[in-house]
């Protein structure tokens, strides 16, 4: 190599450039595109489940109507609503430190988070329901196996699960066992989430961003549109899909 | 051009940069972070070797004289497990590929300094786990850990195997990421894609696989042990589940995962042939892309796994047909080196020997698997001791060769010494034979009618005793092989001779920096004005013009 560049950054480089990137720009492509290949794996990992519910749902579409139907669909679309909401406040976050508005940055982060606390708090509340019904599958909860209790027909008891024709009760348990693994490791990922714009937040407060350097705001926001978009594709495959099937139940 | 002094080594390097126990445990340096997975694999593949041991060594009697059937099944698993995912996996990636990436391409760092620390303590967490496991009793499943017998009939400790190797996935996944977005956003100026080294190339399609691949079997994992711990049915038939739904999860990953372990071997095997030929590498490009090729056709493959596991004879065919499609780029590369060793001065050091032989071995190793991916034979040969010949000409014979060699071929600029040229060639000779030794006979017995994982076979079969007596024997060589380099490199650290920065004189651009290097990797930000393997000779300089000048002789 006959050339070289100076390898120590000129002065009054950007007191956030880490010592082995050339710039910021480079540091800025870098991690985004690290976040990126992150969210590939992340779909990667939830494709797995995804393959699951196809496969037992093409096995067993009654009993997927069935516990479908059984699930709570206003607060399934409550929260549908809420995670559209918390993305735009997002978009918004990283608008304002583009732009350099500091206060507006706090005041949209804040939102994003009491939104996503929200749909944590309805889910805890959908989870509470499964759990009266003894609804929770297999032996998870010690003491509370997995035991609904089967309407019979013309009963309209929504804590009843309306079995429609050729739906068994082990299958049923199948469609929720598949229900609390996909939407428990949505909910951790909403959790990390919660804990990553904890950390956005405090940088936010003392001023660490500028218009300059906006990256981790820009990275985190990548994340959460992310998560909130696997609820999108969650919400109709496990409360929508069958429901015009059958009337009762829900 | 110009003339340009060449920069002094610096006294400090990053081994002496800093010194003490937290200096290594707090480290951000690729470099130091490559010698910790060193350290850490290397005892992994110790304990590994041991099980190993024990497997031979059973099986030199055809009774059970030696172990019980339940101590023999958790041995061959433990076996697996230990070798495949904390040795083979991490072995060429986390250490080589850790300490050449950034120096390969002239960057100063990994672009996620501590994220390719935490790797190594996920790694390490997920290592500890596993052994606990071991030593609370143990695990018998086969590496596989199939289903129903996973979930529902065994009686040893699965749940925490399977952590173990669930958290020891993610320092795989951060260590692809690392390189991927390394590979893309820190080449130095002039290191463009076509210039690349191909062990880059090699390493880029590794990372693609462990990102891709890895998060599936987390999963499936993480399901397995829910189900045990639960008993839910999702893998259960008695409740509506299905078992195949495990394996097809299952070798989503793991059939990927052994593209994991063997295109890293092939990207060091094309550093070796094309330097120690002073040769550039015939059909780069080819080359280049045949790594990627084997990458995407790698995801496609897994249902050869299920041919006597209930798969539809159609889905068998599909399969069966891209299994063979797969050997294509494979052979690209094998023939590509030997086209590379013709009219080449080649020079017989102990890294070329290791390559050389694995040629030999995985072309072997590659040819066994069209049988076993042919629908026919592989009814007959499933599950016997031809498809463990097989897999382990690939990962002892690939592998293990390409490890051994790229460590010996490195082993000046990432000690800063060399290793004893004359002990090297002897063992690596030593363990060519004993591996062939240990395994050669293992394709007839199972021809013959060996099933895998049994601790006894009939007694009047005298000449499967033979064979078995052929193949402990050859384990005890390869055993004593892999002993040797493990004394001489540690040796070689306080006693070799001095290196000095580039002692293959070759143009690779971690030849261009001081061994060991500066914990900055280049004193200057290098710019590469030339091709990959730019082997001009001095008198040819004018000619080709693109060479500017030779590396001085080292003092």
């Amino acid at each position: 190599m006959a050339e070289g560049l100076a390898t120590t950054h000129e002065h009054g480089a950007h007191p956030a450039l880490q010592h082995h990137f050339e710039n910021m720009e480079q540091q800025r492509e870098a991690g985004t595109l690290g976040m990126w290949v992150f969210l590939v794996t992340e779909i990667m990992f939830f494709g797995g489940m995804f393959l699951a519910y196809t496969l037992y749902r093409y096995e067993y579409p009654a009993a997927f109507v069935s516990a479908s139907n059984h699930l709570d669909i206003k607060l399934g679309a409550f929260n549908t609503a809420v995670l559209i909401v918390s993305s735009f406040t997002m978009a918004m976050a990283v608008y304002s430190t583009q732009i350099g508005r500091q206060r507006a940055t706090i005041i949209c982060l804040i939102l994003t988070m009491i939104l996503g606390a929200t749909f944590l708090g309805v889910k805890a509340v959908e989870y509470y329901d499964k759990y009266e019904d003894h609804l929770i599958p297999g032996r998870l909860i010690p003491g509370r196996q997995f035991d609904p209790v089967i309407a019979k027909p013309g009963d309209n008891d929504p804590h009843k699960l309306h079995l429609i024709e050729g739906a068994t009760k082990e299958n049923v348990q199948l469609f929720y066992w598949i229900y609390f693994a996909m939407t428990g490791m949505h909910a951790l990922h909403m959790v990390i989430g919660l804990g990553i714009m904890t950390v956005i937040l405090i940088m936010a407060w003392r001023g660490k961003f500028s218009p300059e350097y906006h990256a981790p705001v820009e990275i985190s926001g990548l994340y959460w549109h992310f998560v909130d978009i696997v609820w999108i594709f969650l919400f109709p495959l496990l409360y929508l899909l069958g429901r015009h099937l059958e009337g009762h139940g829900g | 051009m110009e003339e340009f002094e060449i920069p002094k080594p610096p006294r400090t390097n990053y081994l002496n940069a800093e010194y003490g126990l937290k200096s290594w445990l707090l480290t951000r340096d690729h470099k130091r972070i490559a010698l910790l997975y060193l350290g850490a694999v290397s005892f992994f593949f110790f304990i590994g070797s041991l099980y190993a041991m024990a497997i031979r060594l059973e099986l030199l009697t055809p009774q059970g004289d030696f172990m019980q059937s339940s101590t023999y099944n958790k041995t061959f698993t433990q076996h697996g497990i230990v070798m495949v995912f904390f040795f083979l996996i991490p072995a060429i990636p986390a250490t080589l590929g850790n300490f050449l990436v950034p120096l390969m391409i002239g960057a100063k760092d990994l672009a996620f300094p501590r994220i390719n620390l935490l790797s190594w303590y996920i790694y390490m967490l997920g290592g500890v786990i596993t052994i606990y496991a071991l030593l609370a009793g143990g695990v018998d499943t086969g590496w596989t850990f199939y289903v129903p017998y996973s979930t529902t009939f065994s009686n040893s400790y699965v749940i925490a195997t399977g952590v173990g190797i669930f958290i020891n996935g993610f320092s795989s996944i951060l260590t692809g990421l690392n390189f991927i977005v390394t590979i893309h956003t820190m080449r130095a100026p002039g290191m463009t894609w076509y210039r690349l080294p191909l062990n880059i190339w090699s390493l880029y399609a590794t990372s693609l696989i462990m990102i891709l691949g890895t998060p599936v079997v987390a999963i499936t994992i993480l399901l397995v042990a829910l189900e045990r711990l639960a008993h839910i049915g999702i893998f259960d038939p008695a409740a509506g589940g299905d078992p195949v739904l495990f394996q097809h999860l299952f070798w989503f990953y793991s059939h990927p995962a052994v593209y994991i372990m063997v295109l890293p071997a092939m990207g060091v095997v094309s550093e070796l042939i094309a330097n120690f030929s002073r040769k550039n590498i015939f059909g780069y490009k080819f080359v280049a892309f045949s790594s990627l090729a084997i990458a995407v056709l790698g995801f496609l493959v897994w249902g050869h796994h299920l041919f006597v596991a209930s798969q539809s004879v159609y889905a068998g065919l599909i399969f069966s047909f891209l299994s063979f499609a797969v050997a294509i780029p494979s052979a690209i590369k094998v023939f590509n080196w030997t086209a590379t060793l013709y009219k080449a001065s080649i020079s017989y050091d102990t890294p070329m020997l290791y390559g050389l032989g694995f040629i030999g071995l995985f072309t072997i190793g590659g040819m066994t698997g069209m049988f076993l991916a042919s629908l026919g034979t592989d009814v007959h040969l499933s599950d016997t001791y031809f498809i463990v010949a097989h897999f382990h000409y690939i990962m002892v014979g690939g592998t293990l060769l390409a490890y051994l060699g790229g460590l010996h071929y490195w082993w000046p600029k990432i000690s800063g010494r060399m290793y004893p040229e004359g002990w090297g060639r002897f063992s690596a000779l030593v363990v060519f034979v004993g591996f062939n030794l240990t395994f050669a006979p293992q394709f007839v017995l199972g021809y013959m009618g060996m099933p895998r994982r049994y601790h006894t076979y009939p007694v009047d079969l005298v000449s499967w005793q033979v064979l078995h007596v052929l193949s402990t024997a050859g384990a005890s060589i390869l055993g004593v092989g892999l002993m040797i380099p493990m004394i001489y490199l540690v040796w070689s650290m306080r006693y070799g001779r001095i290196a000095g920065a580039n002692p293959w004189n070759l143009p690779g651009l971690e030849w261009q920096t001081s061994s060991p290097p500066p914990t900055q990797n280049f004193l200057i930000t290098p710019v590469v004005t030339q091709e990959a393997y730019e082997f001009a000779s001095p008198e040819h300089k004018e000619v080709v013009g693109r060479f500017e000048r030779q590396q001085p002789a080292e003092t």
